[in-house]
């Protein structure tokens, strides 16, 4: 006989739609994306076969642009309207621009205090909306491939990549169109896609320390994280992120250049030319010892030994962060137990080599390291979109710079120190020091320094509505909270009056949510009707995920945690809340329903999370009693 | 987001100085399997939100119990006295002098003839000094001492920074 299955109300086992979900690593040079097909990550291909996509987007005329191999065919002959490399710009202002921007042939729209634009013959264009373009032919060819909308994505971003770079990845994506699932650190995803394809059958139930060595084009990540149970947990992070083999090529470039008697003020294409040489001969000499080379009306020979001496300089960087690294994480080169290699350029036989020397370890590298981000990136994805459950999987990660406000003489206070697990959450407490005072502002950084000048301007915030009082009685504190993708909100609220704090924020590099707003809205991909249709639908998701959370509480610590009445005002919102959902076509109606039904069950919601944290141990300690 | 739980509470243990550090980590990634974001992912808004603020309410709790000064600090405060201030100073002056001392010892290691031994060996002074802090205060706070644990915390925020100080000098000195 069949046995009866019961399901909890609100937890019905409703038809079991397989999600669509992937895992994007968006790369200074190259992009790819990633999906899981049955249980094994696999890259998604173009058309042509190809795995990777190149980071490049060539602009025409205004609506009009092309992405990928198609775009990097016009990096000599159009430089200035074709854009590689626009990682490095993520999150910056245009004072970072100008300290690297020699290295990039752009022309940069004037200094508006904020993010760089650049000058394209298709108008001005900012490196968020370069991403945006690469990210939706990435979600394109996952949609071919899955002949569906895709449900979401997990993007990978480098772990060194401070706040305002990672809300510039995340705005990219919101800009496409895609739901992100989770920005996930680079290194974390490769640990995934080793761990749970050889270790873990090989060493399993092991604690095992590992450093995760990642270069690519444009960025360098070290590790370190501790993996047990299938809990990955990372204990430091550290790195460079303006630095990478984009850099190995320049210094070759620079070298060609010196060679060739030219002047250090190329135009545009002689510098493409440059690094494309340098770039084919540094992988040539992957397998050789020595290349000629034949560039404009010169020729020569660069040896292996003489590009060593070119790029050691930048090797020797990347060692002296993973020491830094390893300080941080309590951890001595020798309890390291694996190191993987990740990011093309880690092909160079070089930096594999002083790697070795320095863990004394022969790293791990059989994974493509091109591919091996996007393949765990997609594992994870599969586990957050719902399609499979997660088992033991959990990645705790850290956030790689610390977070302070701005003081009194430009000093930095502290308030989140770097490497400390996230999601974290920090309060603190301020006072008026004029009678009266309404206003108040707090600027926010990120970064090491002692300076404020010498860390990263994160946002400026405003709070505004302080209840009039004399100087120093008003108390104002301001919550700070980093969520799991490493990203920041604030709250400020007044407690002897119990005023929330209105707050204005002006990110420094970013853009504006308005900014963000209008650009969706003057996107050509992005019809009108079609972006209500959208909002309307993911509203009406958000409210059937509500209604479920909600029945399925009420259910489980309904009668415990809740009085007849409040069980009552529960059960008629929820039933407002549907009764809405089904009958109106504007999204920002429901928006507001949900919110106020938010509201409504915020302190049940805090009860069962009370109760839950308390019980959460309660059947360990019994097991550990028993054991004795 | 407030919760009636104290810290030790969450890890379901006893309020006491003494923690078992390996029982406190399984427990950590025990509760974090069961409350992280990641585990809400398809729940609605209001269910992430509040899986944001118990994860980090977590972490907090594991940070502060897994480090002996954060934990006498925190043990203190649960005793409505606050211990966390940078700013109270102990009025032991014998201790003083001898800070000063370690001070100028820390100044003095960038020109002594080997600075890694010099470093060393003042290291090792300041652990065992730290070590024995530690011990007092777990004496005194048995004894419901408040005052004079108060005082031992203050001591040993002296200790813990010139740790990080040492630390921070011998990646300096290792970065060149």
């Amino acid at each position: 006989m069949a046995l009866l299955q019961i399901s909890e109300p609100g937890q019905s086992p409703q038809p079991h739609q397989r999600r669509h979900a992937v895992g994007i690593d968006l790369g200074t040079t190259n992009s790819l994306v990633a999906t899981v097909r049955s249980g094994m990550a696999e890259v998604l291909a173009d058309e042509q076969g190809r795995d990777l996509l190149p980071s490049v987007v060539h602009y025409v005329t205004e609506g009009v642009s092309c992405v990928g191999y198609e775009a990097a065919e016009h990096n000599v002959a159009d430089p200035l309207n074709t854009l590689a490399s626009v990682k490095r710009l993520m999150g910056r202002g245009v004072a970072d621009i100008k300290t690297f921007g020699s290295q990039l042939p752009y022309e940069f729209a004037a200094d508006d205090g904020g993010m760089p634009k650049i000058k394209t013959t298709a108008g001005l264009v900012s490196p968020i909306q370069v991403s945006a373009e690469i990210l939706r032919k990435l979600a394109g060819r996952a949609e071919i491939a899955f002949d569906s909308e895709l449900d979401g994505a997990v993007i990978t971003v480098p772990a060194y990549f401070d706040e305002a770079q990672r809300q510039a990845t995340k705005d990219a994506a919101t800009l496409a169109g895609i739901k992100v699932l989770r920005l996930l650190n680079e290194p974390t995803a490769a640990a995934i896609a080793y761990g749970l394809d050889e270790s873990e059958r090989e060493t399993k139930g092991q604690e095992r320390t590992i450093a995760i060595y990642d270069l690519g084009g444009g960025t360098f990540d070290i590790s370190i994280l501790r993996l047990s149970k299938g809990v990955f947990e990372v204990l430091a992070t550290g790195g460079d992120s303006a630095l990478g083999g984009d850099d190995f090529d320049l210094a070759i470039a620079d070298w060609l250049r010196q060679q060739m008697g030219m002047s250090e003020d190329l135009n545009p294409i002689e510098q493409r030319i440059l690094l494309e040489t340098a770039k084919s001969a540094k992988e040539e000499l992957t397998d050789s010892t020595q290349v000629e080379l034949e560039v404009l009306d010169w020729q020569g020979t660069l040896t292996r030994e003489l590009m060593h001496s070119l790029i050691d300089g930048l090797i020797a960087k990347t060692v002296r962060a993973c020491k830094k690294s390893l300080r941080d994480a309590g951890v001595a080169q020798t309890q390291i137990d694996d190191v993987i290699l990740v990011g093309g350029s880690t092909r160079t036989p070089r930096v594999g080599d002083k790697v070795a020397e320095l863990f004394d370890l022969e790293p791990l590298c059989s994974l493509d390291p091109d591919q091996v981000v996007a393949m765990g990136a997609a594992l994870q994805a599969e586990v957050l979109v719902g399609n499979k459950s997660g088992d033991d999987m959990l990645l705790l990660d850290v956030i790689p710079l610390s977070l302070g406000i701005e003081t009194m003489g430009g000093l930095i206070e502290k308030i989140i120190h770097r490497n400390t697990t996230i999601p974290v959450a920090k309060a603190q407490e301020f006072t008026t020091f004029k009678d009266g005072q309404t206003a108040m502002a707090i600027h926010i950084l990120q970064g090491e320094r002692e300076l404020a000048s010498d860390c990263r301007s994160l946002a400026r915030f405003e709070l505004r509505g302080i209840p009039p009082m004399v100087a120093g009685a008003a108390k104002i504190r301001v919550s700070y909270q980093v969520d799991a993708d490493g990203l920041l909100s604030v709250t400020a609220r007044e407690l002897t009056s119990n005023v929330e704090s209105r707050i204005e924020v002006k990110p420094s590099y970013g853009l504006g949510e308005e900014e963000i707003t209008s650009m969706l809205q003057d996107s050509f991909s992005h019809a009108r009707d079609d972006m209500q249709a959208r909002a309307l639908r993911e509203q009406q998701v958000e409210a059937d995920r509500m209604i479920e959370d909600l029945l399925a509480a009420i259910y489980k610590d309904g009668d415990a945690l809740l009085d007849s009445e409040e069980r009552q005002c529960l059960k008629v919102a929820i039933q407002e809340l549907r009764d809405l959902r089904e009958t109106t076509s504007e999204h920002r109606v429901l928006a507001r329903q949900i919110e106020s039904v938010a509201k409504a069950s915020e302190e049940f919601a805090a009860r069962r999370m009370d109760v839950s944290i308390k019980t959460a141990l309660a059947g360990q300690t019994l097991d550990e009693i028993e054991k004795g | 987001m407030k919760l009636s739980s104290d810290f030790f509470e969450i890890f379901a243990i006893p309020v006491a100085w003494q923690v078992d550090s390996s029982q406190l980590q399984s427990r950590y990634l025990k509760l974090q399997q069961e409350f992280h974001p990641d585990r809400y992912a398809s729940h609605g808004d209001t269910e992430k939100r509040l899986a944001v603020q118990t994860a980090s309410l977590i972490n907090q709790a594991y940070d502060t119990l897994k480090s002996p000064l954060k934990r006498a600090q925190y043990l203190l405060e649960l005793k409505q006295i606050d211990a966390s201030q940078d700013s109270h100073i102990t009025s032991d002056g014998a201790f003083l002098m001898q800070q000063i001392d370690l001070r100028e010892a820390l100044s003095d290691v960038r020109d002594s003839a080997d600075p890694f031994a010099a470093l060393d060996s003042l290291r090792s002074g300041v652990e065992s000094s730290y070590a024995e802090q530690q011990h007092q205060f777990q004496a005194q706070y048995q004894l419901s001492d408040f005052d004079d644990a108060f005082n031992t915390v203050a001591k040993m925020q002296f200790s813990a920074k010139l740790l990080d100080e040492i630390e921070q000098l011998e990646a300096d000195l290792e970065d060149l």
